[in-house]
C-alpha cells in the first residue's frame, strides 16, 4: 500500500501492537501528528514537557513489560528527551523513542532546530538509527522495537527527518527481523548451570542477591521457587523490590546503601553470593574489597559485559534469568531441603531480631516512615508505587510491603528527580485497574509538577503523596553527616502553596499535618478519583537509616538510635 | 594498581555511518585508552575493520571486547595473540640530505623512498610498530620535516 512516511510510523506502532504514545508536537515531527490526527489505532497523550511524556512511557513499560513509546520533535523537543533516555537506560527499560530530525537536505547546516540526536544520545541508549530513506523506514521501526525487547533491554531511539515523514512509498512491514550483528545470548551454558548446582550444595551459607533483571526477565516466581526449595535467604536491590514478596520470611530485605543491617551483613558473611540479574553497583557493593568477602560468586545476566565488570566471578552465567533458573531449579530438585541452611538462617534472624528496620514514631509529627507504611496498610498489594529520588524513595523501598514484582517503580540507576509524577501517569494508563500512588519529596515534585494539567485532561488519577520536609533531605542529610551541617542550597523553605497548585491545573489538594488528616486525605483522594497532591508536613530532619557512608564496607552501618538501644 | 597490557583488538562492523563514532565513542565515554586506530572497508562486503591497540588492565581488557560486543552493528570481536603486526610511516626530508643514506635507511625497516621533489625526499616504511618507533628514531640525524604514522593493522597468524 501506498502511503507517506508519517502514516508508515502509526502504521508500524499499530502493527507492534501499541496502544499508547506519550509526546510532544513540534515542527520536524507535524508530519507524522498530521497522520496521528486521522488514525485511531492507539492514543496519544499530549504531556505538558517531553522529559514527561518520555517518562511516562517508561512506567508504562515497567508496568506492563511492554515497550513504551514516545514522540518527540527535533532540537530542543529532542534535548527534553535525554534525560528520559538516560534513565530508561541506567535501568534496562524497553521504549522506542521517536524524533523529528530537520530534512535530510538541512542536515549538517545548523538548521532551525537542527541537533545532532545520535550523537548525543548514543551513550544513553541502547541503539539509535537516523533514518535516511523512505525505504528503510519500516525495517528500521521494527527492528527497534526489537532491539528494545530483546536480550538486555534499553531505549532505543529512531531520528526521522522530516522530508522522509513526508515522502510517499510502499509500505510493507516486515514479519521478522533479522540483524546478522545482533544475536544475544540469552540460553546460559550447560556446563556453567551445572558447576552452579554443585556449588549451591556444597556451600553452608548461600545468599541469593535478587536484582531488577529479575523483575525484567519476569522470573520472580522462579527466584521464590529456588528459594523456597532450599529454604535460602534472598536480599534484593532497589530495583527488584517486590521479587520475594514482603511476607517472605526468607527475605532479608534490601541490601545497600540504605539496606537493612541483617541484609548487610548477610551479604558480608555468605559463602555463596547467587547473582540473579544484579550488577554490583557502588550504591549496593560499598567498598568492593569488603564485599562478600568469604564467598564464591555466581553471577547470572544477560549481558556479558556485567559479569567480572567490577568483582571476579566463580561462575559466570550468560543469559536470560529465567531460563536459567528453571534449569537451576531441576538441577537442585530433590537435592536440596530446608534444613540444609537454617543454621545459617538462624543466624540472620538474630541479626534482624538485634536490629529490625525500624524508626522511632512520633505522636507530635509525622514521620515519612510512617506515612509510607501507613499507605502500604491501607493499599498494600492493590497500589502500584512510583518514587522520585531522595529520602523519600529509600523509605519508600524501605518501608512499603511490596508482594509482587513491577509494584515498586523508581529510577534506580540514574536518580532522576522528576521522573515520578510522569511514570505514575504511564503506570496508571498501563494498569488503569490499580491505584497509583507517587511518594515524591517537595523538590523532586516541581521538577514535572506541569504533569497535573495532563493528569487533569486525561482524567489520569494518580495521587501524588508529598513528604515535604522543607528540604532536598537527602542533599540536607549528607551535608548534615559529612559537611558539618552546613546546608548549602538545600533549604526548601520558600515553598509553593501545594494545595492551590494542584487545584490550579483541576486537581485535589490537601494539606496534612497530623496522622487522622492523613488518612482522611488518602481516602478522599481515592474515593474522588482525581489527581491529587497530599502535602504531608514530616519531620524535617529525619535521616535515612540504616546508612553506609559512600565507599564503607557494607557491615559499617550507622543505625537508627532507636535501633542501637536494642 | 593492576599492570597495563597492550593489545590489538580487530572490529568487524555493519559500515554504517555512525559505526566508528559508537565505537570511538564507547572508548572515550568508558574512560579505555586508544593507542591507535585504523579503519577501512573489507572487499566484497558491507563490513569495516576496524583495528584498536589499547591498554588496560586484564579487567579493562575484558570490558573493551565485553562492551564492543554490545554495540549493534559489531559482527565480532578479535582479541589478539598469534598474528602479525604491521604499521606504516612517512617521513619528508629536505633535499639537502643524503639519498642514498636515507634509501639505505627505509631499506634496513622494509621500505623505501617514494618520492624526490626539488624540495624534499619521502621515504616510506611498513614494519613492526616497535621497530617503526626505532626507524624514526633513526631518521632524527636526517632532519625530518615531518612524519605521518599510520597506525596498526593486525592480522591472526
Ligand atoms: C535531576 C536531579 N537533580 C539533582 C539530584 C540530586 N539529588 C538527589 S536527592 C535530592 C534531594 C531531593 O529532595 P526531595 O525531592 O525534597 O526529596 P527528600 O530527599 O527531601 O525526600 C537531590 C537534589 C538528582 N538526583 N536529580
Ligand atoms: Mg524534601
Amino acid at each position: 500500500m501506498k502511503m507517506n512516511g508519517a502514516r508508515m510510523v502509526c502504521e508500524a506502532l499499530i502493527a507492534e501492537g501499541v496502544k499508547t504514545v506519550f509526546g510532544y508536537p513540534g515542527g520536524a515531527i507535524m508530519n507524522v501528528y498530521d497522520e496521528i490526527y486521522k488514525q485511531d489505532g492507539f492514543e496519544h497523550i499530549l504531556n505538558r514537557h517531553e522529559q514527561a511524556s518520555v517518562h511516562a512511557a517508561d512506567g508504562y513499560a515497567r508496568v506492563t513489560g511492554d515497550v513504551g513509546v514516545a514522540m518527540v520533535t527535533s532540537g530542543p523537543g529532542f534535548t527534553n528527551a535525554v534525560t528520559g533516555l538516560a534513565t530508561a537506560y541506567m535501568d534496562s527499560i524497553p521504549m522506542v523513542v521517536i524524533s523529528g530530525q530537520v530534512p535530510l537536505s538541512l542536515i549538517g547546516t545548523d538548521g532551525f532546530q537542527e541537533i545532532d540526536a545520535i550523537g548525543i544520545s548514543r551513550p544513553c541508549t541502547k541503539h539509535n538509527f537516523l533514518v535516511r530513506e523512505l525505504s528503510e523506514l519500516p525495517r528500521i521501526i521494527k527492528e527497534a522495537f526489537h532491539i528494545a525487547k530483546t536480550g538486555r533491554p534499553g531505549p532505543v531511539l529512531v531520528d526521522i527527518p522530516k522530508d522522509i515523514t513526508a515522502e510517499i512509498g510502499e509500505f510493507v512491514y516486515p514479519d521478522l527481523v533479522d540483524i546478522p550483528s545482533y544475536k544475544p545470548t540469552i540460553k546460559g551454558n550447560k556446563r556453567q548451570i551445572e558447576k552452579a548446582v554443585d556449588a549451591i550444595l556444597k556451600s553452608k551459607k548461600p545468599l541469593l542477591y535478587v536484582g531488577g533483571g529479575v523483575v525484567l526477565s519476569n522470573a520472580s516466581d522462579l527466584v521464590r521457587k529456588l528459594a523456597d526449595m532450599g529454604g535460602i535467604p534472598a536480599v534484593e536491590t532497589l530495583m527488584a523490590r517486590g521479587v520475594m514478596g514482603a511476607g517472605n520470611p526468607l527475605l532479608q530485605g534490601m541490601l545497600g546503601m540504605h539496606g537493612n543491617y541483617s541484609s548487610n551483613m548477610a551479604m558480608s558473611e555468605t559463602d555463596l553470593v547467587i547473582a540473579l540479574g544484579s550488577r554490583f553497583d557502588d550504591r549496593v557493593t560499598g567498598k568492593l574489597s569488603e564485599f562478600a568477602k568469604y564467598a564464591d560468586i555466581i553471577h547470572v545476566d544477560i549481558d556479558a559485559a556485567n559479569i567480572g565488570k567490577l568483582v571476579d566471578v566463580d561462575y559466570p552465567i550468560v543469559g536470560d534469568v529465567y531460563g536459567v533458573l528453571e534449569r537451576l531449579i531441576a538441577g537442585l530438585e530433590g537435592r536440596v531441603n530446608r534444613d540444609k541452611y537454617s543454621d545459617w538462617r538462624e543466624v540472620l534472624e538474630r541479626y534482624d531480631n538485634l536490629h529490625p528496620q525500624s524508626f522511632t514514631d512520633s505522636e507530635n509529627v509525622i514521620k515519612p516512615q510512617w506515612a509510607i507504611e501507613r499507605i502500604g496498610e491501607l493499599l498494600g498489594e492493590e497500589a502500584i508505587i512510583t518514587s522520585d529520588v531522595g529520602q523519600h524513595q529509600m523509605w519508600a523501598a524501605q518501608h512499603y510491603p511490596f508482594d509482587r514484582p513491577r509494584q515498586w517503580i523508581n529510577s534506580g540507576g540514574l536518580g532522576t528527580m522528576g521522573f515520578g509524577f510522569p511514570a505514575a501517569l504511564g503506570a496508571k494508563k498501563g494498569a488503569p485497574e490499580k491505584t497509583v500512588i507517587n511518594i515524591t519529596g517537595d523538590g523532586s515534585i516541581l521538577m514535572n509538577v506541569q504533569e497535573l494539567v495532563t493528569a487533569s485532561e486525561y482524567k489520569i488519577p494518580v495521587i501524588n503523596v508529598i513528604l515535604n520536609n522543607n528540604f532536598l533531605g537527602m542533599v540536607r542529610q549528607w551535608q548534615t553527616f559529612f559537611y558539618e551541617a552546613r546546608y548549602a542550597e538545600t533549604d526548601l523553605s520558600y515553598q509553593p502553596n501545594f494545595k492551590l497548585l494542584a487545584e490550579a491545573c483541576g486537581g485535589i489538594g490537601y494539606d496534612v499535618a497530623t496522622k487522622a488528616e492523613f488518612d482522611e486525605a488518602l481516602k478522599d483522594a481515592i474515593a474522588k478519583d482525581r489527581v491529587a497532591f497530599i502535602n504531608v508536613a514530616v519531620n524535617r530532619f529525619e535521616n535515612v537509616l540504616p546508612m553506609v557512608p559512600a565507599g564503607g564496607a557494607l557491615y559499617n552501618m550507622i543505625l537508627d538510635d532507636q535501633q542501637k538501644e536494642k | 594498581m593492576a599492570d597495563k597490557t597492550r593489545r590489538v583488538v580487530s572490529v568487524l562492523v555493519e559500515n554504517e555511518s555512525s559505526v566508528l563514532s559508537r565505537v570511538s565513542g564507547l572508548f572515550a565515554g568508558r574512560g579505555y585508552n586508544i593507542e591507535t586506530l585504523t579503519v577501512a572497508p573489507l572487499p566484497n562486503t558491507n563490513r569495516s575493520r576496524i583495528t584498536i591497540v589499547t591498554k588496560g588492565s586484564q579487567r579493562v581488557l575484558e570490558q573493551i571486547t565485553k562492551q564492543l560486543h554490545k554495540l549493534v552493528p559489531v559482527y565480532k570481536v578479535v582479541e589478539h595473540e598469534e598474528m602479525v603486526e604491521k604499521e606504516m610511516v612517512l617521513v619528508k626530508f629536505p633535499i639537502e640530505e643524503n639519498l642514498a643514506d636515507i634509501q639505505a635507511l627505509c631499506g634496513a625497516y622494509n621500505g623505501g623512498i617514494v618520492n624526490v621533489g626539488t624540495d624534499i625526499i619521502i621515504g616510506m616504511v611498513a614494519d613492526e610498530p616497535f621497530r617503526i618507533k626505532h626507524f624514526i628514531e633513526a631518521t632524527q640525524r636526517y632532519s625530518p620535516i615531518e612524519v605521518v604514522r599510520g597506525g596498526v593493522v593486525a592480522i591472526e597468524r
